[in-house]
């Protein structure tokens, strides 16, 4: 790198600094070594930093197409030990349930005004709830999101949610359902946030947890909350092993959703031999496999979405022609990003106006 | 003609009272806010706001107790809205490949009087596309009235007979905004045309798309779909020659010059008017006296603000 180029980086008034085509890393400090550790299927899981001039300054340049974001922490070596750490020049951060990592949004990215709060947007509220279950043979506690405004004289779509909380925390979800309904881009609707404390196990084509969510949520919540009744009217939403979980509870209980959001599925699958993937694997494999045999009709319309960096996208472009083919209405979306919450977070508004379009064109309050 | 008081939303920032005081309305208020739905009725903030008591003429729950007191005029109700869904449906089809080739052809940055003329045509494939399909609305609705029109059912007549008299002691009507369907078949069914041209009306929204000739439905970046502008029905057509566009600054790109072009084109000669926070548009006799916050599209793209004496 020259020195002019290093000015210009040194100068620049934000970090990482992005260009049209790339993303340049800076790191300030002493250090043997600075590696840049990010989860983009394709790249190295590890790229080195290069010393620039014997100051302790540190480089990289990587290419990042138009509208990426990536997630990433900064590997710093010193006196024979590596620490993770988040990118000390950068303030834009992702929390997950794992922690935080820092964020690179490549040139053309911007955060969709819908997942910010708006003061004028009336807000709904979230109650608990303990849902006895059978089916786990204990009581297990459900957020529900009351939209504002809630009638008892209206019926409402009810949505249910997998790993609803971390979507809460992470993926702005009550501000996101505040906004589209107050845009009038979806109903006002009411959602159930369930939260697992072995997803793993209970989200991976597990039938106690597809009948607590097919059956024993809808059923209690109808007691409590006048609920539209149709499958038209009722949706199952997860990602990651959630979308496993909802696209499995959906199967399992045909007819019980109409609509399901299925971001990021974990759909490990073989059609020949084993999976490539770890024994964690094994049942979401049995299920999807199952599943590819005769998939049936799970739900009338599903969203589907994937980012392109995550290492799940062949699995969820596999799913979509199988869906088509068995005459569900898909749409599917692909996008410059990663397994994490933002990337789920930005898809929620495709996502949710396409299960449960809004009065947008009716409506002028 | 009577005097009409047209108002931007106001929901956020309401300016009703202030209008009235500067269009010199004063007198008894009735309200319709049928467009609210199951909140119809809820005064609070209105009468808050106005600093008095009004009527509302509960439009939305008489019917709802009409259609229980006479199950055939529901099925029949009923059955009419599923065959407008169905035309509507079939007109979208048609209507997204007739915007689909005006725009292509607004966009060929040809100003040959070739293009100018494919330009012509396809804008006037549109117009002859909504004006059939208004013609085929007004029939069914015809069939209906025919039928089952207020002097015709008990149950309604009755319903028009306490409205008749509910509106006797009101000077002005106020008809706010909210779901333009049902707020336009609530005042269809109660054949409200009828009784609201001896008032003075103040209509916002919903309101003002209701009382104007044709209620055009619009979004030009929704979030599924590609945003065509489509028409929807005549309106109660207190207001001729006028589109009323409510939200325009959120739910139009009135920056696309070829977009505003082409609506204005397509339903010129009425003029396409925005409606947004603090927008007022006073008629007196047929008149326009006063404007302000408003905005017209223009046959050439873009906008200037609304002018008086049109």
């Amino acid at each position: 790198m020259t020195a002019i180029d290093l000015d210009a980086i040194l100068g620049a008034s934000q970090f990482p600094v992005v260009d049209p085509g790339g993303v340049t890393f800076v790191y300030r400090g002493e250090a043997d070594a600075v590696r840049l550790r990010c989860w983009i299927d394709g790249l190295p899981a590890s790229q080195s930093f290069e010393r620039v001039d014997q100051a302790d300054v540190w480089v990289l340049r990587i290419e990042l197409p138009e509208n990426s974001r990536i997630e990433y922490k900064l590997a710093v070596v010193s006196q024979g030990r590596e620490d993770w750490i988040l990118d000390p020049l950068n303030p834009l951060r992702a929390e997950d349930p794992f922690g935080a990592n820092s964020v690179a949004q490549g040139h053309g990215y911007a955060r969709p005004d819908w997942t910010i709060h708006d003061p004028g947007a009336r807000g709904g509220a979230i109650e608990e709830i303990t849902v006895p279950s059978a089916a786990f043979g204990e009581d297990r506690h459900v957020g529900v999101y009351v939209p504002a405004r809630f009638r008892r004289s209206r019926q409402y779509p009810l949505l249910v949610i997998h790993d609803g909380f971390d979507y809460l925390r992470y993926a702005n979800l009550q501000v996101v359902l505040d906004n589209l309904i107050q845009r009038l881009e979806i109903p006002p609707l009411i959602a159930a946030l369930t939260q697992s404390s072995n997803r793993l196990e209970e989200y991976a084509g597990d039938d106690a947890h597809a009948r607590f969510v097919a059956t024993e949520i809808p059923e209690f919540l109808q007691h409590s909350f006048p609920l539209h009744p149709s499958p038209a009217a009722r949706g199952l939403m997860g990602a990651s092993f959630g979308a496993v979980a909802s696209l499995h509870a959906a199967w399992r209980y045909p007819g019980a959703f109409g609509r399901l959001v299925l971001q990021s599925g974990s759909f490990a699958f073989s059609d020949i031999g084993h999976h490539r993937r770890t024994p964690t694997f094994d049942p979401v494999a049995r299920f999807v496999n199952e599943f590819r045999r005769r998939p049936g009709r799970p739900a009338e319309r599903m969203y589907l979405s994937c980012g392109i960096y995550e290492s799940l996208i062949y699995e969820n472009r596999s799913m979509v022609p199988l869906l088509r083919h068995h005459g569900i209405e898909v749409r599917y979306e692909e996008v410059r990003d990663g397994h994490n919450w933002e990337n789920w977070r930005d898809r929620l508004q495709s996502a949710l106006t396409w299960l449960f379009p809004g009065p947008l064109w009716m409506i002028y309050e | 003609m009577p005097d009409v008081l047209i108002l931007g939303p106001q929901f956020r920032a309401p300016n009703l009272r202030d209008a009235l005081a500067r269009a010199g309305i004063d007198g008894p208020i009735a309200t319709i806010t049928a467009g609210w739905q199951e909140r119809e009725g809820e005064l609070g903030a209105l009468e808050e706001h106005l600093g008095r008591r009004v009527r509302d003429l509960r439009l939305y729950e008489r019917a709802e107790a009409a259609f229980t007191q006479d199950p055939d005029l529901h099925e029949a109700y009923r059955r009419r809205q599923n065959e407008l869904r169905r035309m509507q449906d079939l007109y979208r089809v048609r209507l997204a490949h007739g915007k689909a080739a005006a725009r292509e052809l607004m966009g060929l940055g040809d100003g040959s009087d070739l293009a100018r003329r494919a330009q012509r045509s396809a804008i006037g494939a549109l117009r002859r596309l909504d004006a059939e399909h208004l013609r085929a609305i007004a029939g069914t609705h015809a069939q209906f009235d025919a039928k089952w029109a207020v002097g015709r059912r008990p149950v309604l007549a009755r319903q028009f007979a306490e409205l008749e008299h509910l509106l006797e002691p009101a000077r002005i009507v106020c008809i706010a905004g909210g779901h333009v369907a049902v707020l336009l078949n609530r005042l269809r069914l109660f054949g409200l045309r009828r009784l609201l041209r001896s008032k003075l009306i103040v209509a916002w929204s919903a309101g003002a798309m209701a009382v104007s000739e044709r209620v055009v439905l619009f979004h030009d970046h929704p979030p599924q779909g590609a945003g065509n502008a489509e028409v929807f029905e005549a309106g109660l057509g207190l207001l001729p020659q006028t589109v009323f566009l409510p939200h325009a600054a959120t739910r139009l790109a009135l920056g696309d010059r070829q977009r505003v072009a082409l609506f204005a084109r397509r339903f010129s000669p009425a003029a396409c008017l925005t409606l947004d926070d603090g927008s007022t548009l006073h008629w007196r006799r047929g008149k326009l006296v006063a404007a302000e916050g408003s905005l017209r599209l223009a046959r050439a793209g873009g906008t200037s603000p609304v002018e008086t004496g049109a």
